[in-house]
């Protein structure tokens, strides 16, 4: 498990049945791209994490291929449709095969 | 000769366009829509060359601007979080963590970033944050010093800084510290480098204009430590001193050494009068 990764969202509490809502995610996460070299002149392994999704009551609401070219800490926002009171779940797949997840209630009113 | 004639008012035009758009503009700055931060006022009176002191908020684009106006967008508060944690942790021979002493960093650590750099009566010299903390940590905790721009220490500013946000920078220049602020005085006006460029040259006198791709600010540094988008972290004070220096193409100072402290007190009482922004983002 890479140091110091800690996934982060931002979801609002409540919104009304139908409504439209910005999440906002980040995960950080040092994002070593395998591109550069080290003080050694070898070059430095590549670790990121290369996949993110998000689930809605288990239904998927978005699904994200990453590649080394994205930066240290990766910052995804994205709308969502809410139509019914339920769980985000959001999951981040790291290259050394650990797997980061959380998640966030969101209630109709 | 005609031609010549031309080109030289193609380019003055060109220069006055560039220079329009460079100015300062006219944003306000509130952080998480509730801490309402003062980024433009009345120069201080110590301050000859200047009639507005304005925060190098201004000079952003809108898209970096917006990312300091969210603790979720700025990417300098996630350097505040894993100091937080280290304010809890204890470390070294006394077995002390900060909170230990110090408590709830928002209650004893508000409005300190304001005063500093300061004049400590027991050292007998003027202290930055840094010094603070590496004493205590080596006097009081048994640990051992970070290193003076390092990612530890830099995120400790940060989250000490992180309280005191949109309170006024009010750094102390008579009594005991007045000797080192004319040090400091002396250093922003003296020119250094190849280039030959003092920091007046560009943050005073050209402060708004371009210098070919870069926007020149003021150089307050109200807002550090500062999350560069350049180098995806927090830079300390001194550690944009150096960089700054050596873009004058001179031997640096080393960070932490007396000079760099009389020129952090210098140019942080320049700033006195806009609010604590640290940590800030710029590009």
């Amino acid at each position: 498990m890479a140091e110091g990764v800690k996934p982060r969202v931002k979801v609002p509490k409540k919104a009304a049945a139908g409504d439209t809502i910005t999440i906002k995610t980040l995960i950080s996460h040092k994002m070593e791209s395998g591109q550069r070299k080290g003080k050694d002149g070898n070059l430095v392994p590549r670790s990121i994490i290369n996949r993110f999704t998000a689930e809605f009551n288990g239904t998927p609401v978005i699904d994200v291929t990453m590649e080394p070219a994205i930066s240290t800490n990766p910052y995804v926002e994205f709308e969502a449709v809410v139509p019914e009171e339920g769980e985000f779940k959001f999951t981040w797949y790291d290259d050394d095969g650990s797997v980061y997840d959380t998640a966030k209630k969101i209630a109709i009113g | 000769m005609n031609f010549k004639a031309m080109t030289a008012l193609a380019g003055a035009l060109a220069l006055s366009a560039g220079l329009a758009n460079a100015d300062a503009d006219e944003d306000t700055l509130t952080i998480n829509g509730e801490i309402e931060i003062v980024t433009r006022t009345a120069a201080p009176d110590h301050v000859d060359g200047l009639s507005e002191v304005i925060s190098g908020w201004h000079f952003r684009a809108d898209e970096t601007q917006a990312l300091e106006m969210d603790d979720f967008d700025n990417p300098g508060m996630l350097g505040v979080e894993a100091a937080m944690e280290v304010w809890e942790t204890a470390e070294g021979s006394e077995g002390k963590a900060c909170a230990d002493c110090h408590e709830s960093v928002e209650e004893t650590m508000k409005g300190v970033r304001a005063v500093y750099p300061k004049y400590n009566e027991a050292a007998g010299e003027v202290q930055t944050l840094e010094m603070v903390i590496n004493d205590c940590r080596t006097e009081r905790m048994g640990a051992e010093a970070w290193n003076y721009t390092g990612a530890d220490i830099t995120n400790m500013v940060a989250l000490i800084s992180s309280v005191s946000r949109g309170m006024p920078v009010n750094v102390a220049i008579d009594g005991p510290a007045a000797e080192m602020w004319e040090q400091g005085k002396e250093l922003y006006y003296t020119r250094t480098g190849q280039l030959e460029l003092s920091c007046a040259n560009c943050h005073e006198d050209n402060y708004g204009n371009m210098i070919r791709a870069d926007h020149l600010s003021q150089g307050q540094i109200n807002g550090f430590p500062t999350y560069r988008l350049k180098n995806a972290k927090l830079n300390s004070v001194h550690a944009r001193f150096k960089g700054c220096v050596r873009d004058t193409r001179a031997e640096t100072y080393a960070p932490g050494s007396p000079e760099f402290v009389a020129l952090e007190l210098y140019v942080a009482s320049r700033g006195n009068g806009l609010s604590v922004e640290g940590p800030s983002v710029r590009n």
